[in-house]
């Protein structure tokens, strides 16, 4: 992963993706044409209006669901190629996600959200590398609470925790402060910032929150189902 | 990581959060009642086998209305064989003034052959075996009798002539009757008494029996060397014949009882339908989280199985627990009733068929559920909407279907009648889904002219209107089985007792020798009652029809088959009884005295296929007599007047051995006149039907106590689809009592709305409980024992108020958290 990053290799691709369902209207089409590459290490912002496709988008590129069009290539391999167990093995290596809604396990405390998608993933030293990154999203005091036990700051920060344990190469947060106070959201942020420049996962962010986007290195912009801009930040 | 590892893990969270908690209890009940029923039905089984093989207290019995002749006894002998001789006969018991029909057993030195006899010191006392018979003037009393007439150990018995010292309290006779109560219990003395009891006449209904017992072969050999040469009245017995006749009604009741808690099963099955409908929707969003977090289908099922099976292992526990107690509970009740003093302690058998049954159980019902978790799909973590395809229907039904047809295959045992059963509960199940349709759609009418309390109760009523109905009919057939163990058992046995009039005749008296009528007339007269009717009885044996022989003939059914075989009543009479009532041909004229005719009942004719003008011949004490069937008649048994299939016209029987029988009333008042007419003619026996018919309801009731206790069973398992069913629709309820909340109504108002709808529910199950017991009522009452039955609001009121505390209880319980939920963490959508 790290010669990836230094030499800037592509780590997720889309090709003329397209998305269309049914509705009882007719055909619906959700997205269509869209084309880019992101390298390793990157962090992209994803905006655009309610309906735009952003979280169609961001189910394609994590191989959640499949595209009617086109396709997808997540760390060299071609997702559409992939049976359902293969993309959730590929996510298992490679991904990590952090949800608007959180999306705890409640039956797990903290800790074991965080050492499930390392054992998953078939870790051995899933607990240990679990604590370490409860104790750098601060949650230390609080790692045997229960999901129900937490405010959404913290189990925001279990999220997180979550996402950065298995060192994905690409994190993909979906609207992360959706449903948290400002205050709460910009620290939640913050961290999100700092363990991604501690780390070489590349960063995908779909938000409404041009002020977050300014944040990131790239930032594409969809509308009614297209790619309308994909522009780097300057600074 | 293992799934085995993770299932582990939030398994014991998920037990505590109480939401799997329905489908354990579901799973529970099913065992509980099938490990109720198992254990009870496995120690029956072993109490029969246990008697079965000593049921003759031989291995061979020769059994005979009159005593068999000693060549018997000394054939078996030089057989090398073993033999004891035994008579037995109801005669009524006294101690003091109290008094009780018994079966007077009386046997000789070596009884019994095979198995033995157990006794007690005192009334339900510790009881031991014992070798040998009672001693000359002593008795061993069964406990029950010696109950009812108050006395115990150490007290004097009157038997006809003689008084017993009670010496022993008898608890087990290896053949005493098998399965259920014998009306008389019994009592036994030793055959050097009997000559001096005075209770043994001519004519006397005394079964007396030949027991041998020996070496297996010798026993076969003596078998083959008498069967041909016995006389027509000799019946011989082997332990195989009884054995199978036990079996066979062991066999019936276990069946039964199956099927009752296949009820039971059914309702649960429903229930874990429902309850892991649940299950697997509660998980849907971990499995999509699971899955994009990279866990594979197989992952995501195994969890899931896994976490279903431990639940089956922990509800399999608790319901075993729970059937084991209500086994216990029913145990005490039935060893009365089969006349034990205890019943054989079970295995672990029940258990494990409990166990599979409930696995089948849980995999027939709730494995759809969780296959769809599978295929639940990864972007519901992004998109709430995205929901796995349903299972298809003919998967959910076709496997429904084969677990139902598996569990039921060991109560039936056979495929012909499966398919009949399965395809009946299809049918049942689905008119009675239709009927609660459509109560569940009149309630739905009814909501626009009530306030808004009820209209929104009744609103939910409709809306959910096929999980209603499954509610309804659930409670509806719980309540309609209960209804019709209580109220209508004790109106039918009322409504019976009614019809009998109050100078129904409510005393026997039977064996009257011909020259006591006019004693036992006197008697009556002095003590200032009516003269009694005396009947005639002369006991014979049919031997042939139109000079066929009846064993050869063939017979339109069984019954007919044994009412010719047997041995018969018969009696005579120039007048027809007011209590029988002409169908067919012509009573003969009052002084009638050409060839003997005879009247027959008119079942007994059409049972043996006999019609007027046919000949039947009678062997009767070395004589011969042949008649011709003149009329048929119909019987009406009820009037407790003596009557008789078969009655000749006058003169035909004149000389053959009679003695008389008669019906009267005697008032509670004059009672005690029996103990002389008892005393001054002891081998008259005086049946009083007041204390049988006390007696048979006694049973009747502990047997449907029993029958209740499991049916309990089937009112639990409806509670459990009502909790399924509310738990199903748990987060829809919250959301809306938080918007009614949010909109400015009262706590108490939404809490109303929701007692509206379970009320609605109740009242549905209770009506269509009513009417169901009313229908089968009417059905039982009318076509089964030909009573008038009328129309009981009680019933109404008693099944619809049932309904509406069950359900209502039910109900506050299981949706009670929804109405308390508080409205902002609701409407603000607060979860993990």
């Amino acid at each position: 992963m790290s010669d990836q990053s230094a030499n800037r290799v592509n780590v997720l691709e889309a090709h003329e993706l397209g998305k269309e369902v049914s509705s009882p209207e007719g055909p619906l089409t959700i997205l269509s044409g869209v084309s880019f590459t992101i390298s390793a290490g990157e962090s992209v912002a994803v905006v655009g209006p309610s309906g735009a496709g952003k979280s169609t988008l961001l189910a394609l590129l994590a191989g959640l669901d499949l595209p009617t069009d086109g396709h997808v290539v997540l760390n060299d391999a071609n997702l559409s190629l992939l049976d359902e167990d293969g993309r959730a093995q590929l996510r298992a290596e490679s991904v990590g996600f952090v949800f608007q809604s959180f999306h705890l396990v409640p039956s797990l405390n903290a800790l074991e959200n965080v050492m499930l998608p390392l054992e998953l993933a078939g870790r051995t030293d899933a607990r240990k590398a679990a604590q370490e990154i409860i104790e750098k999203v601060g949650l230390q005091e609080r790692w045997s609470h229960y999901p129900a036990q937490l405010s959404g700051g913290e189990k925001q920060r279990v999220a997180i925790a979550r996402a950065f344990a298995s060192e994905p190469a690409v994190l993909f947060a979906d609207e992360p402060t959706g449903n948290l106070d400002s205050r709460t959201g910009a620290n939640i942020m913050e961290l999100m910032f700092e363990l991604n420049r501690n780390s070489s996962t590349t960063l995908i962010l779909v938000t409404h929150d041009q002020g977050l986007a300014q944040r990131c290195d790239r930032i594409l912009s969809l509308d009614v189902g297209k790619l309308v801009s994909d522009e780097r930040v300057a600074g | 990581m293992k799934a085995l590892q993770f299932a582990l893990r939030s398994f014991g969270r998920e037990l505590r959060s109480g939401e799997v908690l329905v489908l354990l209890a579901a799973v529970a009940l099913a065992v509980a009642a099938l490990t109720a029923v198992g254990f009870l039905t496995d120690r029956i089984g072993k109490a029969v086998s246990r008697q079965a093989n000593e049921v003759l207290a031989a291995d061979l019995r020769l059994r005979s209305q009159e005593r068999v002749p000693q060549e018997w006894s000394d054939l078996a002998h030089s057989y090398n064989l073993e033999t004891a001789e035994t008579m037995s006969f109801p005669s009524v018991v006294f101690a003091g003034d109290e008094n009780a029909l018994a079966t007077i057993k009386v046997v000789s030195e070596t009884y019994p052959l095979r198995g033995s006899v157990r006794v007690s010191d005192t009334l339900f006392g510790e009881q031991r075996v014992v070798d040998g018979i009672p001693a000359s003037g002593e008795v061993w009393a069964d406990g029950a009798l010696l109950a009812r007439v108050g006395a115990d150990v150490g007290d004097i018995l009157a038997v006809g002539e003689l008084d017993l010292l009670v010496t022993a309290v008898l608890t087990y006779r290896p053949d005493q009757s098998i399965g259920f109560a014998s009306l008389a219990p019994s009592l036994i003395i030793n055959i050097d008494d009997i000559s001096s009891s005075g209770l043994i006449g001519e004519g006397s209904r005394v079964a007396y029996a030949l027991l041998v017992a020996g070496d297996e072969s010798a026993v076969n050999d003596f078998n083959d060397a008498i069967q041909d040469q016995l006389p027509e009245s000799v019946r011989v017995r082997s332990q195989e014949d009884s054995s199978e006749r036990a079996y066979n009604a062991a066999d019936r009741a276990q069946r039964f009882l199956s099927l009752t808690a296949v009820i039971s099963l059914l309702l649960s099955a429903v229930a874990v339908a429902m309850s892991a409908r649940r299950f697997a929707h509660r998980r849907m969003d971990t499995v999509a989280l699971m899955k994009s977090l990279g866990a594979t289908q197989g992952f995501v099922i195994s969890v899931a199985l896994i976490q279903l099976v431990m639940l089956g292992a922990l509800g399999i526990v608790a319901g075993s627990v729970v059937g084991f107690a209500a086994q216990e509970m029913l145990s005490r009740i039935l060893i009365d009733l089969m006349q034990q003093a205890d019943l054989p302690g079970t295995g672990v058998r029940p258990i494990i068929l409990a166990s599979t049954s409930a696995m089948v159980l849980l995999l027939g019902f709730a494995l759809p559920s969780l296959i769809q978790l599978r295929n639940t799909p990864p972007l519901r973590v992004l998109r709430h909407d995205a929901m796995p395809p349903a299972p298809s229907r003919i998967f959910v039904t076709g496997l429904a279907l084969a677990s139902v047809a598996a569990l039921l295959y060991r109560s039936v045992g056979d495929v012909r009648m499966l398919v009949i059963l399965i395809g009946g509960i299809i049918v049942i199940a689905g008119l009675l889904y239709l009927v609660g349709r459509v109560m569940v759609a009149l309630i739905g009418r009814a909501r626009s002219g009530v306030g808004v309390a009820w209209r929104y109760g009744l609103a939910n009523v409709s809306r959910r209107g096929r999980d209603s109905a499954v509610q309804v009919v659930a409670f509806g057939l719980g309540i309609t089985v209960l209804l019709l163990l209580t109220l209508v058992r004790t109106d039918l046995l009322e409504g019976w007792r009614q019809t009998l009039g109050d100078d129904a005749p409510n005393h026997f008296l039977i064996n009257i020798q011909p020259h006591e009528t006019e004693s036992v007339a006197t008697l009556f007269e002095k003590n200032g009652l009516a003269i009694p009717v005396f009947t005639p009885l002369v006991r014979a044996r049919m031997t042939t029809i139109n000079d066929e022989s009846v064993k050869d003939r063939e017979y339109p059914n069984e019954d007919g088959k044994w009412l010719a075989n047997r041995e018969a009543n018969l009696s005579w009479a120039a007048e027809m009884s007011a209590s029988n009532e002409l169908i067919e041909g012509e009573w003969w004229p009052k002084d009638y005295s050409g060839p003997p005719l005879v009247s027959m009942e008119q079942e007994a004719a059409a049972n043996t296929g006999l019609s007027i003008g046919d000949r039947l011949k009678f062997f009767v004490a070395g004589r011969e007599v042949e008649a011709e069937i003149a009329s048929t008649r119909k019987i009406n048994w009820d009037s407790f007047q003596p009557n008789f299939f078969i009655v000749f016209s006058p003169g035909a029987l004149d000389g053959m051995p009679t003695t008389y029988i008669s019906s009267m009333r005697i008032a509670d008042e004059s009672k005690a006149m029996l103990i002389d007419l008892v005393r001054a003619h002891p081998s008259i026996s005086v049946i009083d039907l007041g204390a049988i018919l006390e007696q048979v309801r006694g049973i009747i009731d502990k047997a449907s106590l029993a029958v209740q206790a499991v049916f309990m069973f089937t009112l639990a398992a409806g509670i459990a689809v009502l909790f399924a069913a509310v738990q199903s629709t748990i987060d829809e309820r919250r959301f809306e009592s938080a918007m009614l909340r949010a909109l400015g109504a009262k706590r108490r108002t939404v809490f109303a709305g929701v007692m509206a709808e379970f009320a609605a529910l109740g009242t549905a199950a209770g009506v269509l409980a009513s009417a169901g017991a009313s229908v089968l009522a009417y059905l039982v009452a009318t076509q089964l024992f030909e009573l008038p039955y009328e129309f009981s609001p009680v019933l109404w009121l008693a099944g619809v108020s049932a309904g509406i505390i069950v359900v209502c209880l039910s109900g506050y319980f299981a949706a009670r958290g929804a109405v308390n939920a508080h409205p902002a963490d609701v409407l603000r959508g607060i979860n993990a």
